[in-house]
């Protein structure tokens, strides 16, 4: 835990019933997250059990279908905990998917290679969004915004139609498995997890992570306390930059195309992920740990969908809206506890 | 003497930015277009480039309005899009189940149910917002996720298309030889004007912008007021949604609307509307929604690929912004920034407010 996640115990919370403590509690968005997934997956299992809902594979597959979305749940995380907001992670995803297919199918560069630069190229583009957003003292949300029509408008300049891609090294990746003994993980899914590894240690374990938690906890504070504001801020859009990119190759390696069209609105998939994970879209507030949660619980629905077969894919964006509106309205009751 | 005064006068007037990129951006089609001026009459209907920049630029100019209140209180709707489409689809909808697609008090009781949805998303957005105190982004954050789904819903997953004379006048019909959009959005922008300049009303929500607390410490309802322009914009925004449908005879419930919140914010973000809150200007707004018509239709006239769009409209963004940010004017015009310097406390204190909002 880090200094600024402890909630002050105050005289009156000391009387507080239990509830309320538990209320005040910054660790309970995440146990209901990981509660409802639970309690979602024991109902998949009841409901399903014929269709082999329980199988180990079902769940590994969750990983594997929403690699390339926790990747970039992980980035909009650290982007949402120092108290801003990236709305140019699904363009970037998109680019990224058509640079590498571009790259690979259409110049003949070596996957090597290209991996390298289009990991280069989204860092770059959100060091530059957090450049603009320090220096200048510009939101982030109407930075973010023209990073998201940029990108979305490259990919286009790149190509108009999706670039299909034969390379045997990509395919070799997509179909690569790992065994785990119950069933298997994809390439992505394993990259995935890595990278879900490092941001939790990076974010709970270092001192960057508490500069974070600090900047998005009280900007103010944070700077008259002598923390390296603009590093930090601009440090954390180059992580999410990088995250986009990486979750852009992720999303190639699973869906084997590059398309201007891929990825649209996935940063809203981000940010619902990283909100139902409990973290505070005030910032200052969080765990990484909630984002997987968050992802889960996204991927289950998407699952159940899919085992119901009757239901349409746009209950998937009728429940993720309805989850996001429970979860705002927790984080709410537990800030209006926290005030008082 | 006075031509420099004068000159700085004008220059100095919030709307002499907006207009002065809408005129440079109409004379770039000159050279490509040389009729772009141009406007005849066929079959008793005024034809021309600037006609349709005002008729394709309606429902942007719409949403944007509607927009422009709920920034100048310091809030931001993000659902507009969605509720596009969600009014799209439950009138096409209407229209389309009954036996008479033509009757007027079909279509005037499906466009009231239409709106009657919008003005439901608008309460529910200010509910959360003033009611719950969420930040704007997020809690309209849910019906921009939510909405689509629910629009398909109402569609089935389909288009509906639809085949009614009536209904097909507000988006695509004409009226004493103009677009009758073009009234349509005449009308709500003059309402909008009168209700916000000629009365408190305006007064009121730019002393919410500025600072909701002390608005209500001083008596003004800050939560009714935000409330209001929340449900204001959703009317706004389910307007447009009639008037795209309208125009295509058609509910996409997935693509009607689609990236509208953005545009709408560029155009008010370009019409001189602070993101902070606390002063508004409906006249650049519409400005805004004029330019950013116009550059797509500059874009499709000089014969950049169309793709190229995108990029475009990055670049505005980025332009304006940086243009209304006062640190970027402070280190790229060096000789008013350094005797602005020591003014730089304030500066900090300036960027106070700017943090609640981000």
């Amino acid at each position: 835990m880090s200094a600024t996640t402890r909630t002050p115990t105050t005289p009156e919370s000391r009387t507080a019933s239990r509830s309320a403590r538990l209320l005040g509690d910054r660790r309970l968005p995440v146990l209901v997250t990981a509660g409802l997934f639970l309690a979602m997956y024991i109902a998949g299992l009841g409901r399903y059990q014929n269709y082999g809902f329980g199988e180990p594979q079902v769940f590994l597959n969750l990983f594997i279908d929403n690699s390339y979305l926790l990747v970039a749940a992980v980035g909009a995380t650290f982007v949402i905990m120092s108290g801003g907001i990236d709305l140019s992670v699904g363009s970037v995803i998109g680019f990224t998917t058509m640079l590498t297919a571009w790259l690979v199918e259409d110049v003949g560069l070596p996957l090597l290679l290209v991996v390298p630069i289009s990991l280069g190229v989204g860092a770059f583009g959100g060091f530059l969004m957090g450049y603009v957003i320090h220096n200048f003292e510009i939101q982030p949300f109407i930075v973010t915004l023209a990073g998201l029509f940029l990108f979305r408008g490259l990919c286009l300049v790149i190509s108009k139609e999706s670039i299909a891609i034969t390379d045997s090294a990509v395919s070799t990746l997509a179909e690569t498995r790992i065994p785990l003994g119950l069933g298997d993980l994809s390439i992505g899914a394993v990259v995935a997890l890595v990278v879900l590894g490092v941001a939790f240690y990076v974010l709970h374990y270092t001192r960057f992570g508490r500069r974070v938690y600090a900047i998005g906890g009280n900007e103010q504070s944070a700077l008259l306390m002598g923390l390296p504001l603009g590093g930090t801020k601009i440090a954390v859009y180059t992580m999410s930059g990088f995250c986009s990119a990486l979750a852009g190759l992720l999303f190639m390696l699973y869906i084997q195309s590059g398309d201007p069209l891929h990825a649209v609105g996935m940063e809203l998939d981000a940010i619902a992920a990283v909100v139902i994970g409990g973290t505070l879209l005030t910032g200052g507030s969080g765990y990484v740990l909630g984002t997987l949660f968050g992802v889960l619980v996204l991927g289950l629905i998407k699952s159940i969908i899919q085992f119901e077969g009757t239901l349409s894919s746009w209950w998937t964006k009728i429940a993720t809206g309805v989850l996001l509106c429970a979860f705002i309205l927790v984080q709410r009751a537990m800030t209006a506890r926290k005030k008082t | 003497m006075t031509t420099p005064t004068r000159w700085r006068a004008l220059t100095r007037h919030h709307l002499f930015w907006p207009v002065a990129v809408l005129v440079a951006l109409l004379l770039v089609n000159v050279p490509f277009t040389p009729g772009f001026f141009a406007i005849h009459m066929t079959n008793g209907h005024l034809y021309g480039s600037l006609v349709s920049i005002v008729l394709f630029g309606s429902p942007l100019i719409l949403v944007a309005v509607g927009m422009t209140l709920v920034i100048a209180t310091g809030g931001i709707d993000l659902s507009v899009g969605a509720v596009v489409a969600i009014t799209g689809a439950l009138t096409c909808s209407y229209i389309s189940d009954q036996a008479d697609q033509n009757s007027l008090s079909g279509v005037f009781l499906a466009m009231g149910i239409g709106l009657v949805a919008a003005v439901v998303c608008g309460l529910w957005n200010g509910f959360l917002v003033a009611r719950m105190g969420i930040q704007p982004i997020i809690a309209t954050l849910i019906i921009m996720v939510a909405g689509r789904g629910v629009a398909q819903l109402i569609t089935d997953g389909q288009i509906i298309t639809i085949n009614s004379d009536p209904y097909q006048l507000i988006g695509g019909g004409y009226w004493l030889t103009l677009p009758f959009s073009i009234f349509v959005v005449a009308a709500v922008v003059a309402v909008t004007v009168a209700l916000t300049r000629r009365t408190a009303l305006g007064l009121l929500v730019e002393a919410v912008g500025g600072n909701a607390e002390a608005s209500r410490l001083v008596g003004i309802r800050s939560r009714r007021i935000k409330i209001m322009v929340y449900v204001f914009c959703a009317l706004c925004a389910g307007i447009a949604g009639l008037m795209i449908s309208s125009n295509t005879s058609a509910a996409d419930g997935n693509n009607a609307g689609l990236w509208i919140e953005l545009d709408a914010i560029l155009a008010v973000v370009i019409g001189g509307t602070s993101l902070l809150g606390g002063r508004f200007s409906i006249g650049g707004t519409v400005i805004g929604a004029l330019v950013i018509q116009t550059l797509t239709t500059t874009i499709y006239t000089i014969g950049v690929p169309t793709q190229t769009n995108l990029v475009f409209k990055a670049a505005v963004v980025i332009v304006v912004c940086l243009l209304q940010s006062p640190k970027f004017r402070a280190k790229v015009f060096g000789a008013r920034a350094r005797s602005a310097a020591p003014a730089e406390p304030a500066a900090v204190a300036d960027a106070a407010p700017k943090m609640e909002v981000s």
